[in-house]
């Protein structure tokens, strides 16, 4: 393999993984608060057609992007509403809002399939153009470098600042946060509309850089690697950035093994990311400790005030 | 009321008048009034569901009243929630404590103060305090690695920090050794000197003479007399509580001792993570007629214990545990008690009983066998049902109906149930953890009762319990469980709540064995 190749791969690995990152790190905002939203496949799903709509109809990436997080967020308010308003059981509200939200992409997207549209550009001129490490360092768009910030920037939160202390504090404990005075369901609320936004910006990821197009399903079931992602990274912020990037690895190096024509069932290849999810699920979930230590205590169950 | 003796004349810290508040089905506060004067130690007396949590959760800001008013040093406040109270100058020591387990004694106080309190040096502060009021703390440490006594530091610490003008206590001392409690009334009157007011909840009606200036009394919602804690007994003040004579359980003290029916033999168990405590080599013999007390510190292996008695966690070797002279150390929990055990869990909800199932239904899950409450393997509800009303009218269960759900009864209520439905079916061997955890004078003597007679059909009956009155009142021999290890049992007579309390606290060995002096 020659560099370029192995720098397009590269590349493609970190576009891969960066939608990867956004949902997973806004469902670990919103677990550490103690709620389970299993919808993130499907609020990814609204975000990647209603930015691409927007994209192709304004022909503005950046309002797409906009709105793809506030579709995101949009549908995140419905399982607030549900879940933390009518004492819906979180894990039924939430495969019912992937269900919900496969079904509404697919509604908003008919007229939309086949359309297309430029990818959001890439690198920073100048830069980019110096040999092998320019394209890796700065031959990337916005996103990318945004995710990274976005990954310092909650692990920042979550154990620097007493915002983020309080939030962890609602998931370990919800009675005795609210018997201290915390108001554990506006704190919920808005982990789970930030939880929504970054679902949104990772499926409007997927349909404006990593494949800018729109296809019913086009999300693939990222939205529950992301979910697993979470438990994987034992609910630490660097650690999901990690395992999106391992993910994306392998999702690609799959596709690179089967261009090079090694005699491998392409089924076979495309199970291994998902094959690979379950395996470290299962090594992580042994040590009842290093879950017992990171797991928020009260991850799913639903909070009566006492008034 | 007898005003305090303590600043008689000045403006009272706080003044309660009519509080008010109404629950779906209940009146849990009917126009309460209250005044502590400043430096006055105020108890607050009452049975299980008297209304104290909910009026004290209203000073604090946690729960809204339907009527009445609050007077703070004389002036009209509206205490919209804790962070307001705080503000004032309450602080609060909960009963179940309001702790975060995964997070440090550090984090769990900055989330409990004002935020400006909370800067950088909190840690320094922590320390100071801690070694001022000798309530030694490690501001680093997890929560879940602490034992209950250092997580009530944190809550105390967490007041003295903000200054407080008055601190709530909701029985603070249910968890500590008597060592402890005499290290925490010193503080306690420390404080007091210093000006603060105290309101004091317990059941413990010595330790409210011992430390209280006046004591107010409740029951079903309404306060029903002041008085001076100094002049009573608590036998008086337990019937004023209740508002009837306290019929004192009586002991039948012509018990005959027979066969050893429970036998523990070199039992040793492994903690399953490392929070836990193994069980150390472990043996003890409960006979027929006798009941056996086993005193400890929570966290000390109890729970291990039960585990390992009930069949929840086996043991390696089938004859570490001998029930009625079987081999049961492998047996599950089912198959012991076919070989008729009935088990008191510390946990009722959860363990004692299935929280989202009816009373019936729970009836039914450990009776089934022993009661005989099976057609060709389906429910025979009919039986079932007459089986639940009979343990709650044998045992004054408070509830409008057994298809009602145990979690809807109260803590004292569901225990006298769960402990009614193992004692109606008829065990040879009985095993309770903390059978009279958090559960009133009136409850506890009922259970106590039900406990005598039951060793008096014959069974043997073993007490696990952190309760040393309790004990006292109730078995015949007492040993002591410390990190894992039990103590030889000795006949009640011949110990002191002293001595047991030294070796709760980890000293080793019976106190005329090898003679250390050593309080840890």
């Amino acid at each position: 393999m020659d560099s370029a190749i192995v720098i397009a791969s590269v590349l493609t690995i970190m576009t891969a993984a960066t939608p990867l990152v956004f949902a997973a790190l806004g469902e670990l905002i919103v677990e550490k608060s103690g709620v389970l939203n299993l919808g993130v496949e499907g609020m990814m799903i609204v975000g990647a057609i209603c930015a691409f709509a927007t994209a192709v109809t304004s022909g503005s990436a950046f309002l797409g992007i906009i709105v793809g997080m506030l579709a995101g967020a949009g549908l995140s308010l419905l399982f607030a509403i549900l879940t933390q308003n009518l004492m819906a059981n979180h894990v039924a509200t939430g495969l019912a809002l992937t269900i919900f939200g496969i079904g509404l992409s697919a509604l908003i997207g008919d007229g939309f399939a086949g359309q297309k549209l430029d990818p959001l550009p890439k690198g920073i001129p100048g830069l980019s153009d110096i040999p092998v490490i320019g394209p890796l360092l700065f031959g990337h768009d916005i996103l990318v470098y945004f995710s990274i910030v976005a990954t310092g920037a909650v692990a920042w939160f979550l154990t620097k600042t007493r915002a983020g202390m309080i939030l962890r504090a609602v998931g370990d404990n919800h009675d005795a946060a609210h018997s201290i005075g915390y108001s554990v369901i506006k704190i919920r609320y808005m982990a789970i509309l930030f939880g929504g936004a970054m679902a949104g910006l990772g499926g409007a990821y997927i349909s404006l850089a990593y494949s800018p197009l729109w296809a019913e399903g086009m999300t693939a079931g990222r939205g529950w690697i992301a979910l697993a992602l979470v438990v994987f990274a034992t609910w630490k912020p660097w650690r999901a950035f990690l395992g999106a990037y391992l993910f994306g690895g392998v999702t690609i190096i799959q596709l690179i093994i089967q261009g090079y024509g090694i005699n491998i069932p392409a089924q076979f290849l495309s199970m291994l990311p998902y094959l690979a999810t379950i395996v470290v699920l299962v090594v992580i979930s042994r040590d009842k400790y290093l879950v017992k230590m990171n797991a928020p205590a009260c991850l799913g169950k639903l909070f009566h005030a006492s008034h | 009321m007898s005003n305090s003796v303590h600043n008689a004349g000045s403006v009272p810290r706080l003044a309660l008048k009519g509080v008010t508040k109404q629950y779906p089905g209940c009146l849990a506060n009917d126009s309460v009034d209250l005044t502590i004067m400043p430096g006055e130690i105020h108890a607050l007396l009452g049975e299980n569901g008297a209304g104290k949590s909910t009026l004290v959760k209203y000073i604090y800001g946690v729960v809204k009243a339907d009527a009445g008013e609050m007077r703070w040093n004389g002036e009209l406040v509206d205490v919209v929630n804790p962070n307001f109270a705080r503000r004032l100058g309450v602080g609060m020591v909960f009963q179940h404590f309001s702790l975060f387990d995964s997070m440090t004694v550090e984090e769990n106080i900055a989330l409990g103060i004002a935020p400006e309190l909370a800067g950088p040096g909190l840690d320094k502060r922590i320390r100071e305090v801690s070694e001022q009021y000798g309530l030694p703390l490690d501001p680093k440490r997890h929560v879940f690695s602490l034992s209950v006594g250092e997580r009530q530091r944190i809550e105390i610490v967490r007041c003295l920090l903000q200054d407080p003008k008055l601190l709530i206590m909701d029985e603070p001392t249910s968890v500590l050794t008597p060592q402890e409690v005499e290290r925490m009334f010193v503080t306690l009157r420390r404080l007091s000197d210093e000006g603060v007011s105290i309101l004091y909840i317990s059941h413990k009606l010595d330790e409210i003479k011992a430390l209280c200036h006046n004591a107010t009394i409740m029951r079903a919602g309404k306060v029903v007399g002041d008085c001076d804690p100094q002049v009573e007994t608590p036998k008086t003040m337990a019937e004023m509580m209740i508002g009837t004579h306290l019929v004192a359980p009586q002991r039948d003290e012509t018990m005959v001792e027979g066969d050893a029916l429970l036998v523990v033999d070199g039992l040793s168990m492994e903690a399953e993570d490392e929070h836990g405590t193994s069980l150390k080599n472990i043996s003890m013999e409960v006979r027929s007629g006798e009941i056996l007390g086993i005193a400890g510190i929570a966290g000390n292996g109890q729970t291990e214990l039960m585990d390992a008695l009930s069949g929840e966690v086996l043991a390696d070797h089938e004859n570490v545990v001998l029930i009625n002279g079987e081999l049961a150390g492998r047996m599950g929990a089912g198959e012991r008690r076919d070989l008729g055990v009935g088990f008191v869990p510390e946990e009722r909800l959860g363990h004692g009983a299935v929280p989202d199932m009816s009373l019936w239904e729970n009836a039914f899950l450990s009776g089934m066998k022993r009661k005989d409450l099976l057609i060709k393997g389906f429910m025979d509800v009919v039986k079932t049902v007459d089986y639940a009303e009979k343990i709650v009218k044998n045992f004054k269960v408070k509830t409008s109906g057994v298809d009602h759900n145990a979690s809807s009864l109260s803590g004292g209520n569901l225990q006298k149930f769960i402990m009614g439905r193992e004692i109606m079916q008829d065990p040879t061997v009985m095993i309770a953890l903390q059978p009279t955890w958090g559960v009133d004078a009136g409850a506890a003597a009922a259970i106590h009762q039900a406990l005598f007679d039951l060793a008096k059909k014959g069974a043997a009956v073993l007490v696990i319990s952190q309760d040393l009155d309790e004990l006292f009142a109730v078995s015949s021999r007492i040993a002591v469980i410390a990190e894992g290890k039990l103590s030889p049992a000795k006949p009640v007579e011949d110990l002191t709540v002293e001595q047991i309390g030294l070796m709760m606290g980890g000293l080793h060995g019976m106190p005329d064995e090898g003679g250390q002096k050593r309080v840890a």
